[in-house]
């Protein structure tokens, strides 16, 4: 009967302790660069976002969350208000405000299939640019944003708004984009920031919201002349750009830092 | 067996919070040999082969996996292993080949392959049922098929047996068993099965070495010391 060995032993399994060096882990991880096995992400961003639609399509969960939510608060806005009618700025901030809370509970969501079914460590695992994870949960949540809004967009002209809303649409669906391509990008960013802390429902507001404050302000601000009770004006192109230039910097930022959010 | 090392640990600590579920483990492992790992449960085993799968970053001390340096080649590492865990890192309401396709995409394998896999496990039957349909033992068969799909080089086995049945068992043999001819670190709490087919063992207790021997060094009465 053999007994127990142990490393000092320096038999056939070991190579010597080298002791605890946390430092030299941390600075050979910080000082090499950080290429990628495979550098094209569109394909597996491809196949991401194929997966995240059929997940959603065969157990929805994330689209009826946030259209319920939605029509609920138009509801809710029409008693809290006391006015059968909005229009102007209190539309375009009813609006804007109502997508924005909505788009909270698709965030929450956002990861959450990938930890309760299991699947995220054989993504993790795969060879692939972790930037393809980013714009498959990204496209995927501006697409449900936009099927939500069809939904919406109707029932808030139907529940709520005063003029009509047929001038206002083109307009108002470039602000909506513009908004849901600023919710798409720092709701994934927040998303995979909280989706590994056990108070992932209360991190992703908390650090959200005050993100999305300058887009908020820049999508009601140019939809309000949209909703106008005197017929849709033009858009402001002020709030326009600075939509975009929020997406612009907000891209730029979570291809910088997601590799780093997704880490232990 | 090839004798280039393919898993070198010197001094792996990695920490949960406070706590070090690895301290100071060194251990080595030549190409094509399989390592089985025993220890009573929190013993540090899982936590050992998610740092071997890239999933955890090392504290402490030095890892190197297929010749490349853990954290900082990490990503050379990932698609040359296979892992099979106690989840079996599928997605529940897709089917088996909807799974298996899809990891096949991430891997850039052919489609082919997962028919292969599927008819391979005796599979085919019931590859198009979500697999949150499917027995723990059907289940641990797909998992199989993808930790093996893009055939790694070197497979983290944690307790692949556990649900399956004798024929099953010997169904992913070819596949994940030493006959696969693949370099294999294997968990077990079966002393005298987990020794049957070890080149190594190593024992953990509370995340540190507590045994480490060539298979032939070490019997199973000594493995059982590990759980008392």
């Amino acid at each position: 009967m053999s007994g127990p060995a142990t490393p000092r032993d320096a038999g056939p399994l070991t190579g010597g302790a080298a002791g605890h060096d946390g430092a030299a882990v941390a600075a050979a991880g910080a000082a090499a660069p950080r290429p990628h096995a495979d550098r094209r992400p569109m394909r597996p961003a491809v196949a991401l976002l194929r997966k995240d639609l059929l997940l959603e399509r065969r157990s929805p969960e994330a689209i009826p969350a946030m259209l319920l939510f939605s029509v609920t608060t138009f509801v809710l806005f029409h008693f809290g208000l006391g006015r059968d009618t909005v229009s102007g700025q209190l539309a375009a901030g009813v609006l804007t405000v109502t997508i924005l809370f909505a788009a909270i509970l698709g965030i929450n969501r956002l990861f959450v299939s990938e930890q309760e079914e299991g699947g995220f460590d054989g993504v993790l695992l795969a060879p692939i640019d972790r930037t393809a994870l980013f714009v498959a949960k990204a496209a995927a949540l501006f697409s449900f944003l936009a099927l939500v809004e069809v939904a919406t967009v109707a029932a808030f002209a139907l529940l709520l708004l005063g003029p009509s809303p047929w001038p206002a649409l083109p307009g108002l669906i470039l602000i909506l984009a513009l908004l849901d391509g600023a919710l798409a990008l720092v709701g994934t960013l927040v998303s995979a920031l909280a989706i590994r802390t056990r108070a992932r429902d209360l991190i992703v507001p908390i650090v959200a919201l005050p993100l999305l404050v300058p887009a908020l302000i820049a999508a009601a601000r140019g939809a309000a002349p949209l909703l106008a009770a005197g017929g849709a004006g033009s858009i402001p192109t002020k709030w326009l750009a600075m939509l975009a230039l929020y997406d612009l910097v907000f891209g730029l930022l979570a291809y910088a830092v997601f590799d780093f959010l997704l880490e232990d | 067996m090839d004798a280039t090392p393919a898993i070198e640990l010197r001094g792996l600590g990695r920490r949960h919070g406070e706590r070090w579920a690895l301290d100071d483990v060194s251990v080595s492992v030549p190409a094509g040999a399989t390592l089985v790992v025993f220890g009573p449960n929190g013993a540090g085993k899982s936590t050992l082969l998610r740092v071997l799968a890239t999933l955890l970053r090392p504290h402490a001390g030095d890892a190197t996996v297929l010749g490349e340096a853990l954290p900082a080649r990490e990503w050379a590492v990932r698609g040359k292993v296979g892992l099979l865990a106690h989840e079996a890192l599928l997605y529940r309401d897709l089917t088996a080949r909807e799974n298996l396709r899809f990891h096949a995409r991430l891997h850039r394998i052919a489609q082919a392959r997962v028919e292969e896999l599927l008819e391979r496990m005796q599979l085919a039957g019931r590859a198009d049922d979500p697999v949150r349909t499917l027995s723990k033992g059907l289940l641990q068969r797909v998992a199989v098929c993808r930790a093996v799909l893009h055939d790694p080089p070197l497979l983290l086995l944690d307790e692949p047996r556990a649900n399956l049945d004798p024929a099953a068992a010997e169904l992913i043999e070819p596949l994940i068993g030493r006959g696969s001819g693949r370099t294999r670190v294997v968990t077990s709490h079966d002393p005298a099965g987990g020794l049957a087919e070890a080149d190594l063992a190593l024992g953990l207790r509370d995340g540190r070495v507590a045994l480490s021997a060539r298979s032939g060094e070490v019997d199973a009465a000594a493995v059982e010391e590990l759980y008392r």
